[in-house]
Formats: structure tokens, sequence, C-alpha cells
């Protein structure tokens, strides 16, 4: 669904950089940034970018997609342990899916990720890719 | 604070029904239910729905069902909680009664899921989960009860066959529902061979998009007595929130919220999982029925494969998990679910359920969840 093109700007630091909040307090990671820390209530925090390296903590094979995604089809969404300890959703991309298994090193990359109809905004974003040690 | 009874219930054919619209299907369970019940005027409605705006381009959905319901000024009010919103009117409508405001309090749960098209429908679907960082990457619902799936089976080793026992199962007690929406038996063999939709779950392990609606009228337990028709009691709620996307939990094999509002719902009807007859539960995909289970106390966690495979959860079973065939055969409007689980605890515990009729069924629980378990809703409900 197309709106307006401030829904999707204010997201850039998370989607672009995946600035995420440390607790002043508690020092727990929050991605994305909180107002309050679900932890210990702290309202305190500090900006971090996510390192963006991680392993696959589980994953699946899209194969009947959203609007939007249907030319991507299949493509592998997982939810990645990030070495700060947090989980993160995204694409898992530049893979065969049907190879990858739950540990898998994979590092983030700055991807499309939709647009917004024919004429819409270009959304773009975090996908991961496996981590090659480059 | 008053006790709550139910006094009457309506649902209608569930299933793609293209001649039919929102205020069609809502006002045509509803009237089912007053019939049932012998009452023409109600003093509030509570409906259920998900998403009339991206269904059906219409919301003011408490306003349209009380209308075309010819209830004009009566107070409506539609409650959401995505796929739970169906139990979030039940329990709405509990809390009019108890509180002493309404005396008859009317809960309709309805979702119109085929005015868009599959892609239409899934992406509405998935606003239910982070949308910003879930829907936006992709995911889809399969998708999401996926990668429970995969979590589930990598620290359990719950099989493929497992979770297509759990399919199986439940549409053969569909089978014997004349409302639900597949009314037909399927083969481990067949549901192992469907088409994958979000590995592993193949398409007859997920829940079919459905028109449909049910509703249940709600009294005070005092005046039930009085209107000599068969009631059931509502003795407990239980009702939890989780985070709103999966990656922020723990532990993605597990489902909190209901293992929080199971706690809350029994303790409130001061009773364990042991005393309860059978269960409604929200098997959106067979990996939530195995996972809802394990959360209610049913068996251990990751003994839900295994224990359904055993036959534990049949409708000959020592615990009935889903006699009128669940999400997967009867349907899943999803604002409806919650209701309809409702409608078929009353039926068991009058014990009209036909062919499908649990033996001496007294004490029923009902589960209903939102999103990929984001927010869930129990009811205890008692023959008396």
């Amino acid at each position: 669904m197309a709106m307006h093109v401030a829904r999707n700007w204010r997201e850039t630091p998370e989607r672009y950089r995946m600035e995420a909040a440390k607790c002043k307090k508690c020092s727990a990671i929050h991605f994305p940034a909180r107002l309050i820390c679900p932890e210990c209530q702290g309202r305190e925090f500090a900006t971090v970018r996510l390192s963006g390296k991680g392993e696959l903590a589980t994953f699946t094979i899209i194969r009947v997609a959203p609007t939007g995604f249907g030319d991507l089809t299949p493509y592998a969404v997982g939810i990645v342990k990030m070495d700060e300890g947090i989980h993160v959703m995204a694409q898992i991309v530049d893979c065969n899916p049907e190879e990858l298994k739950i540990g898998d090193r994979v590092v983030s990359q700055f991807r499309r990720i939709n647009q917004e109809g024919k004429t819409g905004m270009i959304l773009y974003g975090y996908k991961f890719v496996p981590d090659l040690g480059l | 604070m008053n006790e709550v009874a139910i006094i009457g219930v309506g649902m209608t054919k569930w299933g793609e029904l293209w001649e039919k619209s929102f205020r069609d299907i809502s006002v045509e369970a509803a009237l089912k239910c007053l019939d049932d019940a012998g009452v023409d005027k109600v003093d509030s409605i509570t409906v259920g729905t998900m998403s009339g705006g991206l269904f059906n381009a219409q919301e003011h959905l408490g306003s349209l069902v009380a209308d075309y319901l010819g209830q004009r000024f009566v107070p409506a009010t539609r409650v959401e909680s995505a796929c739970a919103s169906g139990g979030l009117a039940v329990k709405t409508a509990y809390m009019e009664v108890a509180s002493g405001i309404s005396q008859y309090a009317l809960a309709v749960g309805v979702e119109k899921m085929t005015d868009v098209d599959g892609g239409d429908a899934t992406f509405a679907l998935a606003t239910a989960s982070d949308y910003d960082y879930e829907a936006f990457h992709g995911i889809t619902f399969p998708g999401l009860y996926a990668l429970m799936a995969v979590a589930h089976m990598k620290k359990y080793g719950t099989s493929l066959e497992q979770l297509a026992q759990v399919s199986v199962k439940n549409h053969h007690n569909g089978s014997l529902n004349p409302h639900a929406q597949f009314p037909c038996a399927v083969t481990l063999d067949q549901v192992m061979t469907s088409t994958m939709v979000a590995d592993p779950m193949r398409l007859l392990h997920c829940s079919p998009i459905t028109d449909g609606s049910a509703a249940v009228l709600l009294v005070p337990l005092a005046v039930a007595k009085k209107m000599n028709k068969p009631y059931a009691v509502i003795t407990g709620i239980g009702h939890a929130s989780d985070t709103i996307a999966l990656c922020q939990r723990k532990d993605f094999a597990k489902l909190e919220v209901v293992e929080v509002a199971a706690q809350r719902a029994l303790k409130m009807a001061g009773k364990t999982i042991r005393d309860i007859d059978f269960a409604e539960v929200h098997d959106c995909f067979s990996i939530a029925e195995i996972m809802v289970m394990e959360a209610l106390g049913v068996v251990e966690s990751g003994q839900g494969g295994p224990a359904t495979m055993n036959g534990l959860t049949a409708l000959d079973g020592d615990f009935p998990i889903n006699p009128s065939g669940g999400l997967k055969s009867k349907g899943h409007p999803v604002g409806a679910t919650g209701v309809a689980q409702v409608v078929e605890a009353v039926i068991q515990l009058r014990g009209q359920a036909g062919p499908r009729q649990i033996k001496n069924a007294r004490t029923a629980l009902t589960q209903n969840m939102g999103g990929s378990g984001a927010s869930s809703i129990i009811h205890i409900l008692e023959a008396r």
C-alpha cells in the first residue's frame, strides 16, 4: 500500500544503519529503539549501530508471497541472532535457500526491499547474506 | 460481579461466500443466536473483527452491525486483537454482563476475507505482525509459524509427520461439522505432499481464507436460570499479550502468551488443566496446535507431536482438541474464530454436537490467539 513519504523516511536510522538503543541503566540493547526499557523501565538510551553480524536462529522459505514480493519467490526469511545477543528478522539472500542451516553465519547488507507500486517509492533496508569472512 | 452464562449461540455455514457481504453474514449469525436464545432486543453489541478496512474498505463496524440487526441506538463496540478479535468480543461482552451494565450482551465475530485477492488478503493478515520489522521484509503468517516450526523441530525433534497428523485429525473432525468450510477428511500422504507455502508449512498445514461469522448471547446466570433454555457458564477468562514481533521472544519454540493466559483462566475457574474435558484451540497452522497444547499444560514441552500421533487429542482420545474441525477444516475468518470456538464449546456442553459429540463433556476450554502469539484469550466454560 502506497503511503506518505514520511511513513518510510522516518525509519531511515533503523533500515539504513541498523541503529539500536542501548539502555543506560541495564545495558540491554533494543532494536528498534524504544522509549522505555522493558527489562528495567529505564528511559535513557545511547544510540548504537549493530555490527550486522550474527547467526541464523531459525528460517523459512517463502513460496507464497504477499503483494509486492511475488517476483522474489522462493526467498528465505530468517531470524538472526546478532553478535550483540538480540534477534532481527530479515531476508537471507545471495544463497541457495535450500542449503541454509540453523547456526549459519550471516552478515547484513544494504539492499532494495520493495517498491510501492510501479511509480511509488523504492524502499531500502537490510538483508543478510552468508558471511564468507571477506 | 454477576456470574455470566451463555444462553444463545449462532453460526452459519462458512466458506468462500461471494454472494454475501460483511453485513449479511454478521447479521445472519446474530439472528440465529438471538433466535436460539429467544431474545429480540439486546443491551449491547460487541463486534470482534480484525480488519474491515483492509478486507472490505469498511470500518465503523459496531454501528453497521447494530443498524442491520435492527438494534438502532444500542451501544455497539468493535474490538480488535488481530485473529483473537473474536475471543476479545466474548470477553468484552462478559465484562458488560459481569459489571451489570448489560443484561443481554451480544458478541458477534466476523470476517469477510474474499472481497480482496489472495495477495492482498495475505498482506492484510501480515499487518497483525510487527509491520516495520516483520511484514516489511516479506514474511507472511505461514512464514512466521514456519519459523516457530523449524525452531520446535530443532529443539524437540518434532517431525513433519506429527505436524501433518494435526491436520488429518482436525479434518476428520471437520468432516462431521456441517458448518465447516472444508468438511472433508484428508490423509497423511495428502497433507505431506500438498503445495509448500513456507517451509515446512504446506497448504494442508494452513488454515484457509474464509468468510464467516458466529455469535453468542451472554446474560447474568440468574437470568439464564429463568429462561428455560440450556446454558453454559463462563467460569474462567485469561487474557495476555506478548511482544508484537516474534523475534523479540526468548524462545521461538514456546507460546508464553498462551501459558500465561491459561494460568489466569484456570486460576479464575479454580481448576487445573486435568479438570478440562476438551478444548477448542487456535490451530491457524499445524505447529500452533502442538505448541498450544504444550503451553496449556496438556503435555510437557516437546511432547505435543508424539501425543498427537498417539491419539491423545482425537475425538475419542483422553483430551480431545478441536472437535469442530478447528481453524484448519472449519475455516478461519479471523475475527469470527474466537466466537466460533465458544459456540462449539457450548454445543458440546449442551450435548448437541451430533456425530462429533464428546462423551460426558462438562468443562471446556477455548484458546484464541492473535498474530504470532502477541495476544491470547482463553475462556473456560462449564455445563451446569
